[in-house]
Order: structure tokens, then C-alpha cells, then sequence
């Protein structure tokens, strides 16, 4: 499953983190990385982007670019 | 001595910047405010310049932002690297730190926002943070001006005595990473010593595949394959590919030094707190676009209708009354009648019409001031960001095209915050599209006199236009068939705007609008009167004598008419209007009044796909040249900017000949 699939609050573990290139990249260097916990704070109205908490702090994403943070809720 | 200020978005790096220099930089509360590097003079300190970079999360090389922040630190080699981290958000920013410390220059850390951790309980330890890093850091509050002069003390004593970094091997050791990095730094030593690059920030781009840089050391064909080699090895072995790798270890270690340093006892500060709750209500599923609406509806009515109609108004009437006083001043004194003409018909009249719109043009940056200081138009961008990805932009473009409504001008301007490069050309591109204030005179004159139903439709050109707008951002998505720029962005905390920021706002941009009246305008106007008033043998037209038909923008709007026929225009006075509305939209109007008596006489002999062609040719065509001096400005092209225009134009008369067209076939 990945970030999307999650409910609001729920908190999750990455294990990893799939596509490639900028993307990709960006998205590690923002420090979602395996191994990490993740949570969804809110969606925009439309559904899309969503907001998740990482490491102490909040970052809007597409659900597309989202899509590609795989998790696991333990 | 050199400073060189670097930093991520909205960490506080321009209030610092301000605080540090004195200057009055605008700050916003929307993540990449500083678009161009800043340089100022520290305050007090005449040989000390401090160089502020654009806001950047790392200094892997793919935004321009990013290129040119690294560059500066590797080429121009400032005497010490300021970075200024976000102490409320410390380990995403010390991602940046771990970068900057692999360059291997004189480093000193600001740690801005204590007073927000501090009130939250949460507590930093900034000695062992210090210890962990091998930097100097200096806890300060750069909002309410704590802790600054220390820091500017330590930041002189770093750069004065090229103080380095400590050397902290951040790696496990013998980690699959730490072996790698080391057998690339040996690997690449000669190299770097030759391009004189630091060897420990080369050997972890390497690992990355940074193609740009292994092409700058020259690495040859045999060293290329025994990296390739090296990095398979680390893979094999750590289990991860090698950006996880290099990008985890930086990771690793961080969490490592934050563990040992930060004590938190709430994962929220207060601040954080109150903008979830403020949000709750803002971005609400059902809330949200109803209060926007809302917002934007009463930011537009107050700016276009109150200010534009009384205080524009009140203003464009008195200077008006000055142009006449100066008129009569100017006769009385039997001043020569070109000189009177000169001054009153074309300086004062052309710069005048312009400065009418001032008050609307600041009191609009007024409040979007607001709306950027109290972290609002971020939430923008949040919930308008499904709706614009459908026609190839981000959430970050709507703002700019709502202003576009206003005026093209600050619509322009405001492109600055788009997300990449590409999205703020296809922003300025799909900017003319939407109508602006000054269309809305030419509207009312002309559809008003001719059409018992005017307002349905003025409101059916405006949606015509917004309409061909989105269709040609749909194309221009199918045509590139390139995805969207990844919408990543933090929405800020909400915060109390200072008036300090909004006046200083208002103050730039009304700077700007004044400058802009007196050289782009005030040059053209020069030039349209010129044109009106005499004709090619330079003798003045005053309309006696000499008939205005023999005025050369009469010749040239005549040589021009041909031109036109097709989208129904045979008269060259709708020529030369369409003319001098490049100066300023709303001039279209007060020429025909001029060269026909008034608006009514002018649509006398015309028929309605005639009236219909016009409009929609005035709709779509080339905004005007103020716009166009800044959209040149934020193209940093002339030719594309022309290119732009002429394309717009081009659109503009393939449209009305469409209309025109489709009425004689009716």
C-alpha cells in the first residue's frame, strides 16, 4: 500500500520508495525515506494534493507523486 | 569579505537578511520569495557585503535555484557560508547543513525561530548540537531581532580566521557507504585537486550519478567504469540503491546529532498548533472554495470597485483639472501651441492616465500582501492545485492569473512565485488572456452604445476569453506532453502580517508603478503624440488648417486598415485606436472620441459581426506596453517577449476573422 491509501492521523512506516530521477530524489532529500514514519494530515477539498506529516514537519504532494511512498501501518 | 546567506524556503532567511544589513527587503510568508541572489552591506560594517541566496532544500543541481547557490559557494568562494535553519524544523534543515559541510568552506550555523521552540517547551541543546555538526551555531530569533549581533560577531571571527569545519566522518564505519565514498575520494583525488573541488562533496555526487559534474573533472573512461563498479558494490551490499544510500546516511547521521541534542516534550510549537486549527476551518472540504470566494470577492470589489470608481476616478479627474490649468497657464503665457500640446496633450495626459491607476494598482498589493504575510496564499495554491493541473500549471500559478483580472502588470510581477521555469512561461503566456480593469472602459463604451443587452455580453467576451485561455494551456499540454512540475511545497504557519512588510510592499510596488509611468509610458505617449500631431512634412496638425486626417498616425493607421479588413475594420480611426490602446488599454476609448466627436458617433456605421470582430480582436490582442516592458523583464528576453506578443496578437485576429466570418455567412 502507499501514502494515499492511508486515513487522516494514521501513522504508517515507509519501506520504500519506488519511480526515479528529480522526482524521486527530491522526495528522498526531503527526508522520506525507508524507515521512517509518515502520517496524513489533511487532503485539499478536491481530494488532491494531501498534506503528511514527516520527520516533525508538514509537506503538501500530488497523490501521483504520493503514490509512490509505499508503507506499512504496523 | 563576502557572506554568502543560504538557506531553506521560509526559514526566515530574508528577515535575517534585513536584520543583518538593515535594508528593507519585502519577506513573504510563500515558500521562494528570494527568486535572485541579494547582495547588501552588513549594518555598520562598510567592507562586509552578505550575499542572500534563493531558499533551496539541497544543493543536488536540478533547479535553477539550486545551480546557482552552488556555484556561488564553489566558484565565487565567499569568505564564510552563512546557513540559517529552521530550529522548529531542524532535521529537514540540516539535511541542507550536511551538504554544505561536504564542501569543505568556512561554515557558521544561525539557528532562527528559538522564541517558537522555546515557548513550546521543546528545548535545543545548541553546544552538543554544535559538538555533533563541528560548527560554530549561534541560536537567534531573527523576527524579533534576538541574538543578532552575536552572530554577526561569530560569522566576522569564522570568515576572518577561514575557520572549517571540524572533520566528522558522518558514515558508519565500515558501512558499505563509508567504504564506497572512500574509494571514490581516492579515486577522484588528482581531479579535484586540479578543478579545485572539495574531494568528500565529489565523491557523494558521484555516487548519485551527478553527469554534469563527472563531466566538469574530466574523469576518464577506465576511472568511469570503476566508480560504476564501486557503486554496484555499495548497492549489492547495503541493500539499498545509491541514492537511498547517500541520501539515508545524511539522514542517519542527523538523527544521530538530533537525538543527543533536542529534547521535545510537544511535537507541535504553538504556532503549529493554531494554523491546524485556522485550517480546519480554511482548507475544510465543504468551507474552503465558498471562503475563498468570498475572500477574493471582496478583495476585488473593495480594489476595482470602490478604489477604481471613486478614488481613481477622483484622482484621474484632478489631474485632469491640473492638465487644464497648465493648459490655460501655458496660453496666457503665449507659450508656443506644439510646446502647449506637447506638454499637456502628450506628457502629462499619457503619463497621467497612467498614474490615475495607482491607487488601485497599491491598494490591490495591499491586500494581496495580506494574503501572502498571513501564509493564506499558500492554502491557495493548496486547494486550487487539481483544478489547474487539468491545463499543465500548479496551484501556484492562480494567484498571478487572478491578478490578471486587475492588471496584466502585477499579474506579471507576481509569476516570480510560480514553481519552475516553465510553469511561469506558460503563466505569462496565458495572462493576456484574461481580461483586465482597463478593458472594462472600452466595454462599457462600445457594447453599451451598440447592444440592448450589454452586460450579457461583456460577460460573454470574458468568458470567451478565459475560455480560449484554458484551451490553450489544454493544447500547449497536449502539444509538450510534458507532466506537470512536482507540486511539493510546505504550507507555512499562519502568522500576524507587521505593518512594517505591508507598507514596505505597497511602497516597492507603487516604486515600480511610477517608474514604469515615467520611462516606458511617458516615452510612448511621447511618441503617439508625436505621431497625432504632426504629419510627415513635421508640420503640426491643429486641426484647422490642417486636417487631422493628415497626421502620420493617421497615414500610417490608414497604410495599416487593409490589414484589417478581413476582421471587418475599413475605418483607420479604429486603426489608430487600436494603436494607441498599446499605450494603455483604456486610451483605445479616448481616442475614438477624439477622431470621431464620441464612442456612440464611431459605432454608428458599423455592424454588429463588426462591433463583435472588434471586440474580440481588443479582447485577445497584445496587452499593453507596460506589461509588455515586464514581461520582458521576467522573461529576461526580448525577442521572446516580442515573440509572445506577436503570437497573442496573431491568435487575436485569426479569432476575429473567425467571427467576422461566421456573420456575413448569418
Amino acid at each position: 500500500m502507499d501514502v494515499t491509501d492511508l486515513k487522516i492521523n494514521q501513522i504508517a512506516n515507509i519501506i520504500d520508495i519506488e519511480g526515479k530521477g528529480p522526482l524521486r530524489r527530491r522526495l528522498l532529500e526531503m527526508g522520506i525515506l525507508p524507515n521512517t514514519l509518515v502520517k496524513v494530515i489533511k487532503k485539499a477539498p478536491l481530494g488532491d494534493p494531501l498534506e503528511i506529516s514527516i520527520r516533525g514537519y508538514e509537506l503538501s504532494l500530488r497523490k501521483e507523486d504520493a503514490k509512490s511512498i509505499k508503507v506499512e501501518v504496523k | 569579505m563576502k557572506i554568502a546567506l543560504v538557506g531553506n524556503q521560509n526559514c526566515g532567511k530574508t528577515t535575517l537578511f534585513n536584520a543583518l544589513t538593515g535594508s528593507n527587503q519585502h519577506v513573504g510568508n510563500f515558500p521562494g520569495v528570494t527568486v535572485d541572489g541579494k547582495v547588501g552591506q552588513i549594518k555598520n560594517k562598510e567592507k562586509i557585503s552578505l550575499v542572500d541566496l534563493p531558499g533551496i532544500y539541497s544543493l543536488t543541481p536540478y533547479s535553477s535555484e539550486e545551480i546557482v547557490t552552488r556555484d556561488f559557494i564553489i566558484k565565487e568562494k565567499p569568505d564564510v557560508v552563512l546557513n540559517i535553519i529552521d530550529a522548529t524544523n531542524i532535521e529537514r534543515n540540516l539535511y541542507l547543513t550536511m551538504q554544505l559541510l561536504e564542501l569543505d568552506v568556512p561554515l557558521i550555523i544561525a539557528l532562527n525561530m528559538m522564541d517558537e521552540v522555546n515557548a513550546s517547551g521543546n528545548s535545543i541543546d545548541v553546544n552538543k548540537l554544535s559538538e555533533g555538526l563541528g560548527v560554530k551555531i549561534c541560536p537567534i530569533s531573527a523576527s524579533k531581532n534576538q541574538g543578532i549581533d552575536e552572530l554577526m560577531e561569530e560569522t566576522i571571527k569564522v570568515g576572518k580566521n577561514k575557520i572549517m569545519p571540524i572533520h566528522i566522518d558522518v558514515c558508519e564505519k565500515d558501512s558499505p557507504v563509508h567504504r564506497a565514498i572512500h574509494a571514490i575520494m581516492h579515486l577522484v583525488e588528482d581531479h579535484c585537486e586540479k578543478y579545485g573541488l572539495p574531494k568528500r562533496y565529489v565523491a557523494t555526487q558521484l555516487i548519485q550519478k551527478d553527469e554534469i559534474l563527472s563531466k566538469e573533472i574530466n574523469l576518464s573512461e577506465n576511472e568511469v567504469d570503476l566508480l560504476g563498479h564501486i557503486i554496484c558494490e555499495m548497492e549489492n551490499d547495503n541493500g539499498y540503491d545509491n541514492e537511498i544510500s547517500i541520501i539515508g546516511m545524511r539522514y542517519n547521521y542527523i538523527d544521530r546529532v538530533v537525538k543527543k541534542s533536542v529534547t521535545i516534550k510537544s511535537t507541535q510549537t504553538k504556532e503549529q498548533i493554531r494554523s491546524s486549527k485556522i485550517d480546519r476551518i480554511l482548507t475544510n472540504k465543504y468551507l474552503a472554495f465558498p471562503i475563498f470566494i468570498l475572500i477574493i470577492g471582496l478583495i476585488f470589489s473593495i480594489t476595482f470597485g470602490l478604489v477604481n470608481t471613486y478614488i481613481s476616478d477622483l484622482l484621474g479627474n484632478g489631474l485632469n483639472h491640473l492638465i487644464n490649468i497648465v493648459h490655460k497657464e501655458m496660453d496666457n503665457a503665449d507659450f508656443n501651441i506644439v510646446l502647449i500640446s506637447l506638454i499637456c496633450d502628450g506628457l502629462m495626459t499619457g503619463v497621467f492616465s497612467v498614474l490615475s491607476f495607482l491607487p488601485t494598482v497599491v491598494v490591490l498589493f495591499f491586500f494581496l500582501s495580506l494574503l501572502e504575510d498571513t501564509g493564506y496564499m499558500s492554502r491557495v495554491a493548496f486547494i486550487m492545485d487539481k483544478p489547474l493541473r487539468k491545463i499543465g500549471l500548479s496551484g501556484r500559478s492562480f494567484v498571478p492569473l487572478l491578478i490578471g483580472f486587475g492588471c496584466s502588470v502585477p499579474a506579471v510581477m507576481a509569476t516570480r512565485t510560480t514553481a519552475s521555469e516553465k510553469d511561469k512561461k506558460l503563466t505569462l503566456m496565458l495572462i493576456p488572456f484574461i481580461p483586465c480593469s482597463a478593458k472594462l472602459p472600452i466595454f462599457t463604451a462600445v457594447v453599451g452604445g451598440f447592444f440592448k443587452l450589454d452586460v450579457l455580453v461583456i460577460l460573454g467576451l470574458y468568458f470567451l476569453s478565459v475560455a480560449l485561455g484554458i484551451l490553450v494551456g489544454f493544447i500547449s499540454k497536449l502539444i509538450k506532453k510534458s507532466k506537470p512540475t512536482p507540486f511539493m511545497m510546505e504550507l507555512p504557519n499562519y502568522r500576524l502580517p507587521t505593518v512594517k512588510n505591508t507598507l514596505l510592499l505597497m511602497w516597492e510596488k507603487a516604486k515600480d508603478f511610477i517608474k514604469k509611468a515615467f520611462t516606458v509610458i511617458f516615452v510612448c505617449s511621447l511618441i503617439i503624440w508625436f505621431l497625432n500631431s504632426f504629419d510627415f512634412k513635421f508640420n503640426y496638425v491643429d486641426g484647422d488648417t490642417i486636417s487631422v486626417d493628415s497626421s502620420m498616425l493617421s497615414k500610417i493607421s490608414s497604410f495599416i486598415t487593409p490589414l484589417f479588413r478581413p476582421i471587418g475594420i475599413n475605418d483607420w480611426r479604429y486603426c489608430a485606436s487600436l494603436i494607441t490602446g498599446l499605450t494603455a488599454k483604456e486610451s483605445l476609448v479616448s481616442t475614438l472620441t477624439v477622431l470621431y466627436g464620441s464612442v456612440d458617433l464611431a459605432i454608428v456605421n458599423v455592424n454588429t459581426g463588426q462591433i463583435l470582430a472588434f471586440l474580440v480582436f481588443v479582447i485577445l490582442y497584445m496587452p499593453c506596453i507596460a506589461t509588455f516592458a515586464v514581461l520582458r523583464k521576467e522573461l529576461k528576453s526580448t525577442s521572446l517577449a516580442i515573440l509572445y506578443m506577436a503570437g497573442q496578437t496573431l491568435f487575436a485576429y485569426f479569432m476575429a476573422m473567425l467571427f467576422y466570418g461566421v456573420s456575413l455567412l448569418c
